[in-house]
């Protein structure tokens, strides 16, 4: 099908074929207009580039043209329902991408004196206070760049109380639930720590007497993702904790999925000793097609002081930021990032939770459940959950009703693209057999998930009726179909090169 | 010479003081199609059950552990431009690495083609 | 509330499809005394109009160097960005995708980042690049890592002319995974020698270009010490720009760049988010940490991008991946692909010369005053000068006037008697001559 209606051009009405800028160079050509300046006084030591770097040359139209080209081969929000699980493709509300470049926020240096940044301070500070109340902590780390550094910021906190209190060498094992986002052992084991599996239930929680028989002296703490990454709350949740801290070990929550309790559960009542905010998740900063995020982590009491710089103050004379290790930031295990964490995403931040409010924030949450429990009962008789009883904001199926199909989870994935969805999570978390996660975030409107619930039952039909074929040839419609993956790895061509010949690496 | 196998779908050679090590071809099917094979340089000293080489898939990469102890005395170096060697003949030329014998009796335990075949056919 | 689509209507039907009585039947997984009954303490929503208003009088609170005269630089630099680029970063396709895991519904973000990917490694003379990191300084962290992995040595030697923020975090994050790092002392005179700190325990040296105080390095001696000794040589830029007019440090026989991309395409944002770059040789791609995106073919034989190489990654390799990253910054860097397209060779190299000769002028300017003394011999857009007294309460007098007058080198390096005077300045295609006379009136008044 996809070839029938070859063009000339290699276009297809609006599928436009964009080459690469290097294949649209014309010497001669430029986008900006700047003067030749003669550097014949220069301070360059002689150290001048020798040679053209090989960049194109391309003009403005030529510029906004291939860009918009390329951007229209993109799925994203803006183009429809995006149910990937674990990943909250929420509404990005444009309000906050104005405010992010008001001038008095987009052109401020990071070292100005701080008595010309009372207000960026204030938001900072503004922002913390909102993350510390949802969250019912009384500390907060807004400095790190993404969820995953996030992890790692927390992680060092507990490795520096306990070296604090003497007992660095002691601990050196953390728990990781086997259904964890790979990020977590990944940051356990860059902490220095072995990684230390703990096995699910049949309810896909964590098996409260596995995990106890683990705990012992030499556990410096468990990484816990609440609700877990197959949707559901540990119901134990508190018990666990009490267990991490009569062991004397510290409790780090991966807070991916706060999307589910905010305003309605506090995290810091349920017994946690810090916790990651992906602020591009809950709090609706654009996800940018892989960045940048931002990954502010609540902490609790015995963790506070150990905080990275820099950090807002309140001062004598208004804010200030500590940025060394000395008076508050005494016992700080340092610095994790250039200059003051990602201002950009806060202000964002700041302005999805001051338009929701308080009311809109417990609101949001329920819809974001009510979503995703709405998919699983209208889905559950169609595809095979992989638990019983409600979920939290997504809903975890396996791959259990494809059986005999010849169509794996990938294949009927792959067809919802041409149905004009983004694919649900598929293959995470590897506790199920080819898992499928669909998380639909409050954003979705009732009659989209009517129209999803539509497709999805439309393709199962399909792939029950034998036609194997059609789901191993999709996606069809779309700019590319499916690519070869194992040749890319194999042969890896990373950058273009001159001659029209990739370079080979 | 003869030929072991291990419960993590690995095979040995035996000739001589020399043992020969790769993956079973039951391990490349499950692995997939293999894209990168990183292979142990000579001279480097293993112990049973350390970690050998690692062989990558697109979506998944395996640790190879030494099966016994000894040294490294060569990688193959066919397979850091042709991985896929592994899927297409993952008993012979795609071989990851030869070693030295410390202690024979490691190889005592293992099992021998007949025993290595019941034991996948269990799996399935 | 104008975010949420669900009418109180259509939760009825939904909780009665799901069949349950009310939303907290949903919630019966949470024990009972930490279910909240009503909302946190925190005002309740607001509308667009307010919102706008309450963050707008944050920001006028601030002053901003779009207006003041400002010689800002210490790793963040004014650069004007043409409007085309933020036109392009707010097109919702790129804005409110996901990191491209399905190439068919990805190919925009795919193949900007192969753009990208070989736009950086052009500028900084490598052979590959990633598809970024969040920032120069934890670039430069991960490039000691990489570096370690690489000897699989434990020890990185970092030059007194490294940013002292880079230092830090490079410190925090390789020193957690085992790397000790050996700082020299702040080297604002260019004249360290660190060569004998080198031993065959380093996996790397790590050097800066322009450095921290302004001054041009050759690398190139450095390098050939390095390799000599079995260690790389990390180079780290933080004013990318200046790759337009000097020699690129793959050039000077780095092993691995790691640079702050900011100065292209991206706002100062009060330091962040910005976009850090990485670019390596061929033969250490496998331990190279971050996204990557590769060239492919679909099964229309039509050519294609998509990530590859993810078994380093920490969603495949868990506690053994290179790095526990799993974004990179995404929008940054189109922004900077935006922007590096609309230079061109052509803009590209003309901005770096106009950004130079702007800083010569300036310090043709200053050295008429004085109290100042011109520490630099060489300097790409940002020098160091001595003031006759501590430069921090010189700033904060300039700031009263409405000028924003540098960095005082005693803000990243407390404490330091020898530095206290030391102010560090940095001009752009953004400063004008008035902006400098006003300087030097301003300076010429408190010194």
């Amino acid at each position: 099908m996809a070839d029938t209606q070859s063009t000339i051009t290699g276009n297809r009405g609006l599928q436009l074929e964009e080459p690469l800028i290097f294949e649209q160079d014309s010497p001669g050509r430029v986008g900006v207009d700047f003067p030749d300046t003669d550097l014949s006084d220069n301070r360059l030591g002689g150290l001048e580039r020798q040679g053209p770097v090989g960049l194109p040359n391309l003009s403005e139209p030529q510029t906004v043209r291939h860009y918009t080209r390329i951007s229209q081969k993109n799925y994203g929000i803006d183009s429809g329902f995006y149910p990937l699980g674990s990943c909250t493709m929420k509404h990005n509300p444009r309000v906050n991408e104005k405010l992010a470049r008001l001038p008095g926020f987009a052109s401020l240096h990071p070292m100005q004196p701080t008595s010309t940044t009372q207000g960026a301070l204030e938001l900072m500070d503004t922002c913390a206070h909102w993350l510390k109340v949802i969250c019912n902590m009384p500390a907060i780390a807004m400095s790190p760049a993404a969820g995953a550094q996030g992890e790692l910021c927390g992680m060092m906190a507990i490795k520096a109380a306990l070296e604090d209190r003497g007992e660095g060498a002691q601990r050196t094992r953390v728990l990781v639930p086997e259904s964890a986002h790979g990020t977590n052992p990944a940051t356990a084991a860059a902490c220095g720590y072995s990684v230390d599996s703990i096995p699910a239930n049949d309810r896909g929680r964590v098996d409260l007497d596995a995990f106890l028989s683990k705990l012992d002296e030499d556990v410096a703490g468990i990484m816990l993702t609440n609700p877990n990454t197959c949707g559901l709350f540990e119901n134990d949740i508190i018990k666990i904790a009490d267990a991490v801290h009569d062991a004397g070990a510290f409790f780090y929550c991966d807070g991916a999925n706060l999307n589910a309790i905010m305003g309605r559960i506090r995290p810091g009542d349920l017994g946690i000793d810090c916790m990651h905010i992906n602020l591009h998740k809950t709090f609706s900063t654009p996800h940018g097609g892989g960045g940048p995020g931002a990954g502010p982590v609540v902490l609790s009491e015995p963790l506070a002081a150990f905080a990275p710089l820099p950090f807002v103050v309140h001062g004598e004379n208004g804010f200030d930021l500590v940025e060394h290790k000395s008076g508050a930031g005494k016992k700080s295990y340092g610095r994790i990032k250039g200059f003051h964490g990602q201002m950009g995403m806060f202000i964002r931040a700041l302005g999805y939770m001051m338009s929701h409010g308080s009311d809109g924030l417990r609101q949001a949450s329920s819809d974001a459940v009510l979503n995703a429990n709405y998919l699983l009962a209208e889905l559950k008789d169609t595809l095979s959950p992989s638990f019983d009883g409600p979920c939290m904001h997504e809903c975890l199926f396996d791959d259990h009703f494809l059986k005999d199909t010849d169509v794996s989870t990938l294949d009927f994935a792959k067809a919802m693209i041409d149905e004009g969805f983004h694919p649900m999570t598929m293959y995470f978390p590897l506790v199920v057999h080819g898992a499928l996660l669909m998380e639909p975030t409050e954003s979705e409107s009732r009659e989209t998930l009517d129209q999803y619930i539509h497709a999805v039952k439309g393709l199962t039909a399909r792939a029950k009726s034998g036609d194997a074929k059609y789901f191993h040839d999709a996606p069809q419609l779309t700019p590319r179909r499916r690519l070869d993956e194992t040749g890319a790895a194999r042969n890896p061509i990373l950058r273009w090169a001159p001659g029209g010949d990739e370079e080979k690496s | 010479m003869s030929t072991k196998y291990t419960k993590e779908h690995e095979w040995i050679v035996v000739d001589g003081d020399i043992a020969t090590v790769g993956i079973t071809n039951y391990a490349q099917e499950q692995l997939g199609d293999v894209v990168f094979v990183e292979v142990p340089d000579a001279g480097k000293q293993l112990s049973q059950g350390d970690e050998a080489a690692v062989v990558e898939s697109v979506k998944a990469a395996s640790e190879i552990y030494a099966p016994i102890t000894g040294e490294v005395t060569a990688g193959n170096p066919a397979l850091e431009d042709a991985p896929a060697t592994i899927n297409s003949d993952a008993e012979s030329a795609g071989w990851i690495f030869k070693m030295t014998i410390s202690d024979a009796s490691e190889l005592d335990d293992m099992m021998d083609a007949a025993d290595y075949k019941t034991h996948v056919a269990g799996l399935e | 509330m104008r975010y949420l689509p669900l009418t109180d209507n259509d939760r009825a039907t939904m909780l009665s499809a799901i069949g349950a009585g009310k939303i907290e039947d949903l919630y019966t997984d949470v024990p009972a005394a930490a279910l909240l009954a009503g909302p946190v303490d925190l005002p309740a929503h607001q509308g667009e109009l307010e919102v706008e208003r309450a963050i707008s009088a944050m920001a006028a609170k601030n002053l901003n160097t779009s207006d003041a005269p400002s010689f800002l630089g210490a790793g963040a630099y004014r650069h004007h960005v043409p409007a085309t680029v933020d036109a392009m970063i707010q097109r919702g396709e790129f804005l409110t995708a996901y990191t491209p895991y399905q190439p068919e519904v990805s190919q925009g973000t795919l193949q900007y980042l192969f753009e990208f990917q070989t736009q950086v490694a052009l500028i900084t003379g490598m052979e590959v690049a990633n598809a970024s990191m969040y920032d120069g300084a934890t670039a430069t962290a991960e490039a000691v890592l990489m570096a370690g992995r690489v000897t699989k040595r434990k020890k990185a030697i970092l030059s007194g002319g490294l940013h002292p923020h880079y230092r830090d975090a490079t410190t925090t994050i390789a020193g957690y995974q085992g790397i000790t790092m050996t700082a020299a002392k702040p080297d604002f005179q260019c004249n360290e020698d660190i060569t004998s700190l080198i031993d065959a325990d380093t996996a790397c040296v790590v050097v800066q270009n322009p450095d921290f105080f302004g001054h041009v390095r050759d690398l190139a001696p450095l390098a050939e010490k390095c390799h000599a000794a079995g260690a790389l040589l990390v180079a780290v830029v933080t004013e990318v720009i200046s790759l337009g007019a000097l020699m690129a440090p793959g050039d000077m026989g780095a092993d691995i760049v790691a640079c702050e991309g900011q100065s292209i395409g991206n706002a100062l944002n009060y330091g962040g988010p910005t976009v850090g770059l990485l670019a390596v040789r061929n033969k250490h791609l496998r331990q190279m940490p971050g996204r990557i995106c590769g060239q492919s073919t679909d099964v229309d034989g039509k050519r294609g991008f998509v990530l590859t190489l993810s078994t380093r990654e920490q969603h495949i390799r868990r506690e053994k991946a290179t790095s526990n990253i799993c974004t990179n910054s995404g929008l940054c860097a189109l922004a900077f692909t935006v922007h590096m397209t609309l230079l061109g060779e052509t803009g590209f190299s003309r901005l770096a010369r106009l950004n130079h000769a702007r800083a010569v002028t300036l310090a043709n300017k200053l050295a008429g005053i004085q109290a100042i003394e011109i520490i630099n011999d060489t300097f790409f857009n940002e020098f160091t000068v001595r003031l006759s007294k501590p430069a921090a309460g010189v700033v904060e007098a300039l700031a009263a006037k409405g000028i924003l007058g540098g960095v005082p080198v005693s803000r990243l390096y407390p404490g330091e008697k020898e530095l206290e005077n030391l102010l560090l300045v940095a001009a752009t295609e953004t400063t004008t001559d008035a902006d400098m006379d006003a300087l030097v009136a301003a300076l010429g008044e408190e010194l």
